[in-house]
């Protein structure tokens, strides 16, 4: 089993490493991840009223992987 | 406090206060260029205007997607547009997640649960969705059901009200005079019609729209004056909350004191509506703003999630209105 890896930002999709993503993780308060964050793909998120799923086509759920 | 805004506040307390009619669009753009001083001034007065013409209740709704992104419309500021290159991916809500929605809103004390599609208008999978949705809530939750679907034929007008579905919520967005720069793919005149449509059909009628898409100040006054010529029963009133992807994505946030300003000249406009805080007002306004509004005008809120972003937890706007001393509208005062 490996482990999971924070690769890209869930937030805006770009590489992890590359850029600052302070940004992202600030707005992340009141957002919900729209990339999966191993693979960028877009996920399907729905927003209820008290919280959200997200949805990788290949990875499943994020399990609140942590931000870069 | 200047003279100028010390007559416009003074002419206000007599024509809205006293009288409860709305301030005309010249006074309304005089409340939003106020100087920075006389904030305190006119969101007080407005407040004098809620308590009196509306009361102290404070009407609780919580809204939810049922179906997210792709729509084929182009208003600018939204994520949920399928024509830009945001990261919002279109999907369906299904009707046992509905309701449990409705059911957690209802938990909260809300007596208001507002179904939203992203669409032109509703096809007939979605009028489909709608008739089984609305069908489960009713049979299993108390609240009172609302929906926002887009531009409706006069069928879809007709069988909404058949469900039962007691208020619908169609924004104009902006002023007509500034649509066009906001929205290309369809009219300012389209939606005014289905608001007659649904005015005429005995359902409540919400619309309301977004501030700080880009429009002057006397824009602002044009459009709260258009919204008090179709005097709606409630008003949401969003602040921009700039979307990656969007046309709009890299628009500033608007100034609080702007936001502010526009909360009282709303509010001194439509004495008598409901004043909804709807989105944008966690990034514009803070904690602390929320405190202000409803100090200021504001007489409803959207408690929870947004449709695509997340709002404050539903449990500090109750007990903020618990400290103000704000009673939730209880369900039976709106049947
Ligand atoms: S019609 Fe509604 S969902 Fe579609 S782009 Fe405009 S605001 Fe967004
Ligand atoms: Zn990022
Ligand atoms: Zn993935």
């Amino acid at each position: 089993m490996t482990e999971t890896t924070v690769t890209y930002c869930d937030r805006c999709g770009e590489e992890a490493a590359a850029v600052d993503h302070t940004a992202c993780r600030a707005a992340r308060e009141l957002e919900p991840p729209r990339y999966c964050a191993q693979c960028r793909r877009r996920m399907k998120v729905q927003v209820v009223p008290t919280g959200w799923t997200a949805a990788c086509s290949v990875h499943g759920s994020p399990t609140d992987t942590p931000l870069p | 406090m200047s003279t100028s805004s010390s007559s416009v506040l003074d002419r206000a307390r007599t024509r809205v206060l006293e009288q409860g009619l709305g301030l005309e669009e010249a006074d309304i753009l005089a409340v939003l260029q106020l100087p920075d001083a006389d904030i305190p001034a006119a969101l007080q007065l407005a407040h004098e205007v809620r308590m009196r013409w509306c009361g102290p209740e404070v009407e609780v709704e919580g809204i939810v997607s049922l179906k997210t992104g792709g729509c084929p419309e182009d208003c600018h500021f939204c994520s949920q547009s399928g024509l830009f290159s945001s990261p919002v991916r279109s999907v369906w809500l299904d009707i046992p997640s509905l309701v449990e929605a409705a059911r957690q809103t209802a938990a909260t004390g809300a007596s208001e649960f507002c179904i939203v599609a992203a669409v032109r208008g509703p096809d007939a999978k979605l009028m489909q969705q709608m008739r089984d949705g609305v069908a489960a809530i009713k049979a299993a939750v108390d609240i009172n059901v609302a929906a926002s679907l887009g531009m409706l034929s006069q069928e879809q007008v007709d069988e909404l009200v058949d469900m039962g579905v007691h208020r619908y919520n169609h924004n104009l967005e902006t002023c007509r005079s500034y649509f066009p720069n906001v929205v290309t793919t369809h009219s300012w005149e389209e939606r005014w019609g289905t608001l007659k449509m649904v005015r005429d059909s005995g359902m409540e009628v919400c619309c309301g729209g977004i501030i700080g898409l880009g429009e002057t100040l006397a824009q602002r006054a044009e459009f709260a004056a258009q919204l008090a010529e179709l005097e709606p029963d409630e008003v949401p009133l969003n602040f921009l909350n700039p979307r990656p992807g969007t046309p709009l994505g890299d628009q500033p946030v608007m100034d609080p004191k702007d936001a502010l300003r526009a909360i009282a000249a709303f509010r001194l406009a439509l004495p008598r509506t409901i004043l909804r805080y709807a989105g944008g007002r966690e990034i514009t306004l803070g904690d602390l703003g929320t405190r202000d509004g409803l100090l200021g005008g504001i007489n409803a809120v959207i408690v929870g999630n947004y449709l695509t972003t997340l709002g404050r937890p539903a449990n500090a706007d109750l007990e903020l209105l618990t400290e103000l001393k704000m009673p939730v509208k209880a369900l039976s005062a709106t049947l």
